[in-house]
């Protein structure tokens, strides 16, 4: 089977390609890049014309609720979800019901990603029971297939057990991811602590409740020689903290969410607890600190943290609502419109965020276009302007703030292993 | 400024100047109505009023039931304790029932922040807001901007102080904003775990000396300390509160001749006030209840597209010669 992609712009961040190319495509493989290949009997023809032909999109962080809540999402219904939103591989986290603790929840979760159009790498929990008490068994759970180990939601509060997960997951060279919060300076809030808060009277979430909790880690990280991941960095001075670990040489990484540098908590007087999330919207200058860190690429990674909550649970009092918003359908437009035309982002710089950026932190041999590399190509018009509705979100829950917004990037074809898992209509 | 052309009361943010000037105007004529003998008027009449309280209330809630009977409305209350709400009924379900009874004004407390503006948009029915976590409640702040103008006419140019835990109240919140919409000076004092800097955005003073504050004073309104908030370390005892922060009777003779106490009650006596100033002849704290009643039945009567009153028998006269 071959497929031949004409006439596009190929967008390849890790070799710094940028040019009129054709992709050639056998079976599950790239075979050529090269302009003008000539097509030949028996070869689909996909006419890239005005489009960026990118990798494969990677999202290192997203929630698809199985085992547990397989009424707001699931393997497979998040999958379809991922490959419509030019996403060929995503890392599922470990917060589910029953949590991914051990091998044979990891090994289902691949089971159940196989019946999916894309690749699904699970990250597992650091703790058992993600408890914060006792680290998992990191070996087993990779020997399973899990590629990371984070408590994600449940900050782990105790230092010395994430100096143990540090020191542990060496011999393994895979990141521990931090969701940094310390929950005591969280004190119960559900935004950002500032002016916003003061004027609505909802208990504030100090941004130094993510900065303390980065500290400690990169100070742990420094300790112990172990690779440090920062979950959905969300403030400058998260940022500040992290370029400075990194210019002492001390093995960190970090994303931030599209959210993050789209909006501020501005919003959460008009859209309520559909902008409700943790760490919650920050200022207007943290806003600005995200987008140079990620010009400067400090922040290495942009990762959705797709969290679905059904309506119900949502159309609550703002307090009651649950954290999170669904993020993969409104990823690659936010990127284009703001990054790339608000911000004045190279494609390389925008994409290398969701390519081969994230393909480094976990070790795959993805995130980049090249011969002999396995066919997972993402192919998006940027100048066709996408109106994000109910009917455009395709994600079972339609928990976003940025339904009813007009942005630019329309992703219209998700090629996975070779294989054309969604072209736009 | 001929109505409240508004389907809801929510907070004091979203009212104009001369709203809430039309709401004290409207207020003072009811206010001379039920301090006769015959207190009801049938302005509401045929209308149906639901108290909902997520949070219990005594005075607030007795104050919105006197309001609503004496416009001769049918009143019905239904209250929860908040923890049994987040086990049983979602408030949008609660409420869609009510809708389905026709009830045309709900008057809502809870102890969720913005739960009120969160319902507004959701339902046909008048919201008005009886107070909402640590964000608004613009009936006491109107009772308060009313209850000051009774003795001075106008806001322009008092000083007002307010005193006590400033960060989890939502009377100082709506106090702050209609006492600087009507050109006061309004400087807050506590201590900086009770008055945060952020407050510095609505344009106020902050101070940490009440000593030094009071004598500027005209108008002192004192807010009620949750002895809970000593738990959580945001002061260490009531004893030092009450050295730092308390309207002592050897304070209050600091004051202007002319001062002003208020309090939006319940009082905790020898906490942050002394029960000699309360009783003193500056303190309008039991006529602030009283006009509570007043504003809350101007505020049904204009929601409810009501004129305003003192024009009132002109217009009636002007209707009846168009028709």
């Amino acid at each position: 089977m071959k497929i031949a992609i004409k006439n596009g712009r190929v967008v390849d961040p890790a070799s710094r390609t940028d040019d009129l190319l054709d992709v050639l495509i056998e079976d599950d493989t790239i075979a050529d890049i090269a302009p003008g290949i000539p097509v030949r009997d028996g070869c689909g023809v996909i006419d890239a014309s005005g489009c960026i032909v990118l990798p494969g999109l990677i999202d290192m962080h997203v929630h698809f609720r199985e085992p547990g809540r397989e009424d707001v999402e699931t393997i497979f219904s998040g999958s379809k979800v991922a490959a419509k939103s030019g996403f060929t591989s995503v890392c599922t986290l470990p917060n589910t019901d029953p949590v991914i603790d051990n091998q044979a929840l990891v090994r289902f979760i691949k089971l159940e990603a196989e019946k999916g159009p894309i690749n699904v790498f699970p990250i597992a929990t650091v703790s058992k029971g993600r408890k914060g008490e006792e680290i998992s068994e990191m070996g087993e759970l990779i020997g399973a297939g899990a590629v990371g180990f984070t408590d994600d939601g449940l900050p782990i509060m105790s230092s010395i057990l994430m100096r143990r997960a540090l020191e542990y997951s060496r011999m393994f060279d895979v990141p521990i991811i931090t969701h940094a919060e310390d929950l005591e300076l969280s004190d119960g809030g559900i935004m950002n602590e500032g002016k916003n808060s003061t004027l609505l009277g909802l208990k504030g979430i100090p941004k130094e409740s993510e900065e303390v909790m980065i500290a400690r880690d990169v100070i742990l990280t420094r300790l112990t020689g172990g690779r440090l991941h920062v979950a959905h960095v969300s403030s400058g001075g998260s940022v500040e903290i992290i370029r400075r670990a990194k210019e002492s040489g001390i093995r960190v990484t970090c994303e931030t969410a599209p959210h993050y540098f789209s909006l501020t908590d501005d919003a959460v007087a008009e859209y309520l607890s559909m902008a409700k999330m943790k760490p919650p919207l920050r200022t207007g200058e943290d806003r600005k600190a995200i987008i140079d860190g990620l010009k400067q690429g400090i922040i290495d990674v942009i990762a959705t943290d797709h969290a679905p909550h059904s309506l119900n649970e949502k159309m609550q009092e703002l307090e009651y609502a649950p954290f999170g918003i669904v993020g993969l359908e409104t990823a690659v437009p936010l990127i284009i419109t703001v990054l790339v035309r608000e911000n004045g982002f190279s494609f390389h710089e925008a994409f290398e965020k969701v390519t081969v950026n994230p393909a480094r932190i976990l070790k795959f041999d993805r995130g980049e276009l090249k011969s002999g590399k396995t066919a997972d190509i993402t192919i998006i018009n940027p100048d066709k302007k996408i109106i994000v509705s109910e009917e455009f979100m395709i994600s079972k829950c339609k928990n976003s703030p940025f339904i009813g917004m007009e942005l630019y990037g329309s992703v219209e074809h998700t090629i996975c292993s070779g294989n054309l898992v969604y072209s736009n209509k | 400024m001929n109505s409240l052309k508004r389907k809801d009361l929510l907070d004091i943010q979203s009212l104009s100047v001369e709203e809430i000037l039309l709401i004290c105007r409207s207020a003072k004529y009811f206010k001379d109505i039920f301090t006769r003998s015959v207190k009801s008027v049938p302005v509401l009449r045929g209308k149906t009023v639901c108290t909902l309280f997520y949070e219990p209330s005594t005075r607030t809630r007795l104050s919105f039931e006197l309001a609503a009977k004496r416009l001769s409305a049918d009143l019905i209350n239904f209250s929860v304790s908040t923890s049994s709400v987040v086990k049983g009924e979602s408030l949008i379900d609660t409420v869609h029932t009510l809708e389905a009874m026709k009830v045309d004004y709900i008057v809502m407390r809870h102890a969720a922040s913005m739960a009120p503006h969160f319902l507004s948009r959701n339902i046909k029915a008048s919201v008005i807001n009886a107070g909402d976590g640590f964000h608004a409640h613009p009936t006491q702040a109107l009772l308060d901007t009313y209850s000051i103008m009774e003795k001075r006419t106008s806001l322009d140019g008092l000083h007002i102080g307010i005193i006590g835990d400033i960060k989890h109240s939502r009377v100082a919140r709506s106090d702050i904003e209609a006492f600087k919409k009507l050109g006061a000076k309004v400087t807050l004092c506590g201590p900086p775990t009770l008055v945060p800097d952020d407050f510095q955005l609505y344009g106020v003073d902050i101070t940490y000396s009440l000593d030094e504050l009071l004598p500027e004073l005209d108008v002192i309104n004192l807010l009620r300390i949750q002895k809970e908030r000593q738990q959580g370390s945001l002061f260490p005892s009531l004893r030092e509160y009450h050295r730092q922060f308390a309207l002592t009777e050897e304070r209050f003779r600091m004051c202007k001749s002319d001062v002003i106490v208020m309090h939006p009650g319940p009082v905790n006596r020898g906490i942050e006030i002394d029960d000699s100033v309360v009783e003193s002849s500056h303190s309008i704290i039991n006529e602030q209840v009283t006009n509570g009643v007043a504003v809350r039945m101007a505020i049904f009567y204009l929601l409810a597209g009501g004129a305003p009153l003192d024009e009132m028998t002109e217009e009636r006269g002007a209707h009846e010669d168009s028709n």
